[in-house]
């Protein structure tokens, strides 16, 4: 039975992404842990977050985290969510500047302030609903159709060094990344445990991908 | 292309069951929450809300197990209001399975419960409800201020000046209600919601006095709302909310179908 270790380091509740990988595939084992040997014997890893950069980044330094998701990001199907996605960047604006993990090069930016919309209204901030989703080619795209909609709920966005890295956008109003992919690691900004149909599929990709990109 | 308006159906919960009747065809028990949030899904809810109006305080972890049962096989935002008064009323809904909460009163009563619940959990899972009823006399200035106790105890507070407040305290949204449309079925007070909307740079649902299908459209265009909330006109199969989406789309609207 293949096994999916979801790193539970205080950020949020994780039993939304651990009801929705176990609704993706019943045969997985799905297990929710802060145990470093737990996540590195796992064969898959999904990295969620909510909440502020801060808190997230002093909870992994602090228990030791941060250096095994270095090292699981190295060797097995990975999976960041959200904050999760915004964490492997090299540092984030958010909390007047915090650095992160620096798995993929990059910055997370805040959305401006006072944006405006095609018909002149001032866009909200968090980005907070269904967006569209415009894929460039991965594995786990698979069966999901280009622009389908996702559940995003965020203020700051992922601006990756290189644009290979870039594995989708959304448009608000300008078009922003919403997913990073790299070898066998992927992230994604919106919940795909929130985002219905499309959100398992998803995640069923992720537990049948081999990390091959 | 860009991000869709929400339209998100509301269940009235008292004891683990819906009330103000629910009249599905396809449903075997009308009451379950569970199944009729099942249907909602399936229909193609952004979002839903369950709003707890028990009123005893021993049957409240009723709405605990709806919530878990729901998020186990519903795959959307869900987020529970009603009741919510204290930072361990966040974290049990949070933990079965709730994406948001919903602070009404207990904002009131205490404003700074919101920042520490904002701190604590996050701006995105805390949504303030605010009551508004209009207290501005026909030709004056539109003026509304926010009720409490479903709409029957004035507070004195100034509807708009409070929703800013609540978002520089941390609310994530704002859950809108005039308490003079609800359950009217004449439609949203558009006003009031655009004043609302305009004022904060957080999204805005707006609810109360939906009665059709333009209503919630109106909601969106004239009152500048980010997301619509409805209860009876989903609940009595009047509308589906497919049908409510296509009619949205007609007017112009974006939205997930």
């Amino acid at each position: 039975m293949s096994s999916v270790a979801v790193i539970d380091y205080g950020m949020g509740n994780l039993h939304s992404i651990a009801k929705a990988l176990q609704h993706a595939d019943s045969r997985v084992n799905v297990q929710i842990t802060a145990d470093a040997a737990v996540i590195r014997t796992a064969d898959r890893v999904v990295f969620p977050g909510v909440g502020a950069i801060r808190d997230c980044m002093h909870a992994l330094n602090e228990s030791g985290l941060a250096e095994v998701i270095r090292e699981v990001a190295q060797n097995k199907p990975f999976l960041g969510i959200c904050l999760g996605m915004q964490a492997l960047l090299t540092d984030s604006e958010e909390n007047d500047g915090i650095a992160c993990l620096n798995i993929f090069p990059g910055h997370a930016r805040r959305f401006a302030d006072h944006m405006l919309d095609a018909e002149g209204n001032v866009l909200k901030i968090p980005h907070m609903g269904w967006n569209q989703v415009k894929q460039n080619p991965h594995p786990l795209w698979h069966n999901i159709p280009d622009h389908s909609r996702f559940y995003f709920v965020h203020s700051y966005y992922a601006a990756p060094d290189d644009p290979r890295h870039s594995a989708a956008t959304a448009d608000y109003p300008q078009a922003f990344t919403c997913a990073l992919a790299k070898e066998n690691m992927f992230a994604v900004q919106f919940h795909p445990e929130k985002s219905q149909t499309v959100g398992l599929q998803l995640l069923q990709n992720f537990l049948a991908w081999d990390g091959v990109a | 292309m860009s991000l869709a308006k929400r339209i998100i159906p509301c269940l009235d919960v008292d004891n683990g069951r819906v009330v103000k009747g629910v009249k599905f065809v396809d449903i075997r028990d009308a009451g379950d929450p569970v199944e009729i949030a099942r249907r909602y899904d399936r229909e193609g809810a952004d979002e839903i809300t369950f709003l707890d109006i028990t009123a005893t305080h021993d049957n409240r972890d009723t709405i605990v197990h709806v919530v878990e049962q729901v998020a186990s096989e519903v795959f959307i935002p869900l987020t529970v209001g009603g009741g919510i008064r204290v930072l361990e009323d966040i974290r049990r809904m949070l933990n079965a399975g709730a994406d948001k909460v919903g602070i009404n009163s207990a904002a009131v009563f205490r404003p700074e419960f919101v920042k520490e619940a904002a701190e604590k959990f996050g701006s995105q899972c805390i949504v303030v409800a605010i009551d508004a009823k209009k207290v501005s006399q026909d030709g004056e200035d539109n003026r509304w201020e926010i009720f409490t106790h479903g709409g029957r105890k004035p507070t004195g507070i100034n509807a708009v000046e409070w929703a800013v407040r609540m978002k520089d305290y941390g609310a994530g949204e704002i859950l809108l209600t005039s308490m003079d449309r609800d359950g009217t079925k004449s439609g949203f007070d558009l006003a009031l919601t655009r004043a609302i909307s305009e004022a904060v740079s957080i999204p805005v649902i707006a609810s109360g006095g939906v009665g059709n299908l333009d209503h919630l459209a109106d909601g969106i265009i004239e009152g500048k709302a980010d997301a619509v909330l409805a209860a009876s006109i989903f609940h009595f199969a009047e509308y589906t909310i497919e049908q409510a989406k296509k009619h949205m789309q007609a007017r112009g609207i974006e939205v997930r179908l």
